[in-house]
């Protein structure tokens, strides 16, 4: 199964456990995650399912492609990484 | 008379207390998020929104144990189909106006896209204000602060009737309701726009209005920091007519109302509009006593050498009595005014940016 880790900024306001989910594109495989913590979703994604602009994901070594539809194929054994896309002062 | 002010920065919530008649912060909350608005309710509890540079705009409530929880944010409905030409997005920026509806669960936010969102239960759900977004003028409402967005900067719910609201738009004027935000028509006559070109320097919808504010106890009178200049209304914001006396400059975008008196209110103004620091570099409150026939400038206690601070939309609160007041600013800087204006002292601190002042409700 796809294997699901957030980056340690989110645990800051909720707890972020690394998941292994069902799913065959990154949308699925990131709603599989949020059903299993739902208040993610909404640092993620923003109301319209999209990818939040300064959120990066990458599947293995590959930024996510289709960051509006998530429609990304996801392998059994692909790990999906979310992190932050940026810094500031 | 309130002895608590909750100051929200580029880093955080700073809670101050008045203790042995000075002002300490007492408590920090969200160190290193910026927050972008607060409201502190006279039961004690407090609503602080977060504008995470990664993860979006959130809503924290502190309940009467102390506790933050986190509540949903308003969220705009799945854009359909046939807005895929509007201009505005419908993803939630920031929530740059919290306040209380005057009826009791119900609160309003206003936010970065242009629109408003009313909460029934305490902020544990939100609605769109369709009526609003709907309207075809919304897509003419124009970006402000640097980005391309509009936002509804003000709401000012009538404390005598919970049903009449306006709300100001930066830019995109000033609108009313007088049905719970069912129907909403466009009310600015005499506000003008210097920044635009001739034909629509009075045109309703490209009125930068920084900031509006109301005389809780006469209600029909409105102030206006407009981008270009300060304007006042006696019948609740039909009709503007533009404060000429304002020193040492008209330029700004904070303004107080005092709760009772309905001739005086309060401003910090900048050099217009390009170049944004005081005047001179001499930070100063421009007060009213006279309706906007005159202004005395207020600088006891203010920086009146090298100070290049600038004070934000919601950055300047006056409570409930009208005889204190607090602004902070872009140095994060923090003045309290004990006596209308008179003369200000700062606690011992140096603060982030400052994005919101707010009194909690006495």
């Amino acid at each position: 199964m796809p294997r699901v880790s957030f980056t340690r900024a989110l645990a800051r306001f909720h707890e972020a456990p690394t998941v292994e989910v069902e799913g065959a594109t990154l949308g699925a495989a990131l709603a599989a995650a949020f059903a299993a913590q739902p208040a993610l979703r909404g640092y993620v994604l923003d109301e319209q399912g999209a990818l939040r602009r300064h959120v990066a994901v990458y599947i293995n070594d590959r930024p996510a492609s289709d960051r509006v539809r998530l429609t990304d194929a996801v392998a059994a054994r692909d790990d999906v990484y979310v992190f932050q896309a940026l810094s500031g002062g | 008379m309130s002895d608590r002010i909750h100051v929200g920065t580029r880093k955080g919530l700073f809670e101050l207390a008045r203790r042995n008649g000075s002002w300490d912060i007492v408590e920090t909350h969200f160190l290193g998020d910026p927050v972008s608005a607060v409201l502190a309710q006279k039961d004690g509890t407090v609503y602080a929104a977060l504008d995470l540079g990664h993860f979006g705009a959130k809503l924290w409530r502190r309940g009467g144990n102390g506790a933050w929880s986190e509540l949903p944010a308003p969220a705009f409905p799945p854009k359909p189909d046939d807005a895929k030409d509007d201009p505005h997005p419908w993803t939630l920026g920031r929530i740059w106006g919290l306040e209380p509806g005057g009826v009791n669960g119900r609160l309003w936010a206003g936010t970065m896209p242009g629109a408003l969102f009313r909460s029934d239960d305490g902020g544990e759900s939100w609605t769109l204000n369709e009526p609003l977004w709907f309207m075809p003028e919304r897509r003419k409402f124009g970006g402000v602060a640097g980005g391309e967005q509009p936002g509804l900067s003000t709401v000012l719910v009538n404390p005598r009737n919970p049903a009449d609201i306006r709300v100001g738009v930066s830019c995109g004027g000033v609108w009313a309701s007088t049905d719970e935000g069912q129907s909403w028509r466009l009310i600015n006559r005499g506000l003008y726009a210097e920044y635009m070109p001739p034909e629509l320097r009075e045109d309703p919808i490209s009125q930068d209005v920084h900031q509006l504010a109301r005389c809780a106890a006469h209600p029909e009178v409105m102030w206006c920091q407009h981008h270009n200049g300060v304007f006042r209304s006696e019948d609740g914001g039909a009709t503007w007519t533009e404060l000429t006396a304002v020193r040492p400059s008209k330029f700004g975008f904070a303004v107080a109302a005092h709760p009772n008196d309905p001739d005086t209110a309060w401003f910090v103004p900048a050099v217009k509009d390009e170049r944004r620091y005081p005047v001179d570099g001499k930070l100063v409150v421009a007060r009213t006593r006279d309706g906007g026939r005159s202004f005395d400038v207020l600088g006891n206690g203010l920086p009146q050498r090298h100070a290049y601070d600038l004070v934000y939309r919601h950055a300047l609160a006056v409570d409930g009595t009208g005889e204190r007041l607090a602004f902070g600013s872009t140095s994060g800087g923090l003045w309290i005014s004990e006596d209308g204006g008179e003369s200000w002292t700062t606690p011992d601190a140096r603060l982030p940016p400052v994005a919101a002042v707010r009194f909690a409700q006495a």
